[in-house]
């Protein structure tokens, strides 16, 4: 069973976001970065994968010679190898994104049978990377999968819903998409992080294309601007809640 | 023309949808409506009313249920014939990804999660990003436009129309297009009865619940008000809810008309899932924990003696 799971280095972002001065991306002089929160869920799935199955787990990456850090932090957690699309730091857009993406994947010498990605990235939530790269591979995707077993060269998945549950079955080789829930995401052990410094990380440059979807400036979203009224401290306060919740109707 | 993705989960509206085409009409142009599947012509009915002059229908043996990749099809097909100058769907996981398969198809841009579209040469579009905590202004390089509406940024506002004139066709699928497809479905997670984004009341707690039990007291109080438990990512990480009662980004968005935060601090992830409800009541120890900056009314103060005395409170009111 080879597996690649698709990664994106992202700030980790805590409560406010801050703009650069020409406002085209966040302030990242004091934060940290990580990856996608339901991509840690998708390692977590290769990984066990191939404690289970034998094989190896790839991780690929677009993004700055910097992505390297969260790739090792990766393979501490089990990945056999990575492989780093160099950016010079710029965003790119979807299209060229999973059009790098797409010849990183053709040139590789594994014939992947499974590729995970998370759902959606923290910060762009463009939404169409992961089904880009499957039409352009011809492989079936299965989105948002809460949960996963691979049997007898079938994916056999349940995606959550608001009714409730739906199950999938698709034949490998194949796409997913993975939420958060999956799985518990496990920490990397100190062998793990040793190991790590010395697996290889293979850096491939892609030229840049004109982006389709070009992104012009950020603003900050706003919040409600009144603030809210606080009814009191306590039990106290109960009775001006009462109040409130029969005004608006709520019984 | 505008077409417009009304998704519908077999023969059910998406509610969002009907947003959708509350926006397409802002466009100023005629909007058509296309609905995967034929239990949608049923809906011809409640689309016209929301605007759309026609309502294509696609049928096909094997488009029993969701098949994301046949609608991306379906609508290359409908796009060849219609020329329309743009497609917008409902900013939902499902309106996202069927639209992302019209993208693929058509090797065009997408822009998803748009709070306002502005078609020209290029299209403009602002759009959600860090889930919805930044908004990017973005232009779209393509005759055609393909764009998803954020959910809550557009009020549903009727037309006043009369029923949608039924137009059937059925799309030229290959096997790959339904290749994934559901083959059956069950309750799961949830327990029946009203679900996370149909509920009108919302009662949610984080953190400061403190642990699986202390859960109770908020059912309660959620049953009382005839409304749902939600939780904050931190609570189904640790194990003490189910994740579908998640709401933030990585769980369910949520908008309902109150949605009581008990023992949340407002990670950016969980003000995406909730910031467009109604009212927003806050009850929480601390005074500058960050979802108050999203709050309408605030107590600040311990739940697990503000929400007995809440719903001993609510009680006595009801009589």
């Amino acid at each position: 069973m080879d597996v690649l799971v698709c990664l994106k280095r992202v700030p980790l972002a805590g409560g406010t976001l801050i703009l650069t001065p020409d406002s085209r991306d966040i302030e990242t002089k004091h934060l940290g970065f990580g990856i996608s929160p339901h991509e840690e869920n998708a390692v977590e799935a290769g990984v066990q994968l191939v404690e289970q199955m034998g094989g190896t787990l790839t991780l690929l990456t677009l993004g700055p010679s910097d992505a390297e850090e969260q790739l090792r932090s990766q393979l501490a957690i089990g990945a056999t190898r990575a492989v780093l699309i160099e950016t010079d730091g710029q965003e790119w857009d979807p299209q060229g994104t999973a059009a790098a993406l797409v010849d990183a994947i053709n040139a590789e010498e594994t014939k992947f049978d499974l590729i995970i990605f998370g759902a959606e990235s923290a910060d762009s939530a463009g939404y169409q990377i992961h089904i880009r790269v499957a039409h352009a591979l011809n492989r079936p995707i299965i989105t948002n999968v809460k949960s996963m077993k691979i049997e007898n060269g079938v994916a056999v998945c349940d995606r959550v819903v608001a009714a409730g549950r739906e199950h999938y079955e698709v034949a490998l080789p194949a796409i997913v998409t993975v939420r958060d829930g999956l799985n518990i995401p496990r920490y990397p052990s100190v062998p793990g992080r040793m190991q790590a410094r010395k697996k290889p990380v293979d850096m491939k440059k892609a030229e840049p294309r004109v982006p389709k979807l070009e992104k012009v400036v950020l603003a900050l979203a706003p919040s409600k601007s009144t603030g809210a009224e606080i009814l009191g401290n306590g039990p106290d306060a109960v009775p001006a809640l009462v109040e409130v919740l029969k005004k608006i109707g709520a019984f | 023309m505008i077409l417009v993705l009304v998704d519908h989960d077999r023969g059910e509206l998406d509610q969002l949808s009907l947003r959708a085409l509350t926006a397409a009409r802002k466009l100023g142009q005629d909007v058509e409506a296309v609905v995967i599947g034929s239990e949608g012509a049923a809906l011809a009915g409640i689309v016209g009313e929301y605007g759309a002059k026609t309502l294509h229908v696609a049928s096909h043996a094997n488009i029993t249920d969701y098949t994301p990749m046949a609608t991306g099809r379906a609508l290359k097909d409908l796009v060849e014939k219609l020329k329309p100058a743009a497609v917008l769907a409902a900013g939902s996981p499902r309106g996202n990804e069927q639209l992302a398969h019209l993208a693929a198809f058509l090797d065009l841009p997408m822009a998803a999660e748009c709070s306002e579209i502005t078609l020209g040469s290029p299209h403009h579009v602002l759009r959600a990003r860090w889930a919805g905590n930044l908004i990017e202004s973005a232009n779209v390089h393509a005759d055609l436009l393909i764009a998803t509406v954020l959910a809550f940024s557009t009020e549903p506002e009727t037309a006043n129309g009369g029923a949608a004139t039924v137009a059937q066709f059925e799309p030229g699928l290959q096997p790959q297009d339904y290749a994934v497809k559901v083959l059956s479905r069950d309750a799961g997670e949830s327990k029946g009865g009203v679900t996370l984004v149909d509920a009108k009341v919302i009662v949610s707690g984080g953190r400061g619940v403190g642990g699986p039990d202390g859960f109770g007291q908020i059912e309660e109080l959620a049953t009382l008000l005839g409304g749902t438990v939600g939780c904050s990512r931190v609570v189904t990480s640790s194990g003490w809810r189910p994740h579908a009662e998640q709401v933030g980004q990585t769980g369910t968005k949520v908008a309902p008309d109150l949605y009581i935060a008990a023992g949340i601090s407002g990670a950016m992830q969980h003000i995406a899932g909730m910031k467009n409800s109604k009212t927003i009541v806050v009850i929480n120890t601390d005074p500058e924990a960050p979802i108050l900056g999203y709050a309408d009314y605030a107590i600040i103060g311990d739940l697990h003696q503000v929400i007995p005395a809440l719903t001993t409170a609510i009680r006595q009111a009801k009589g």
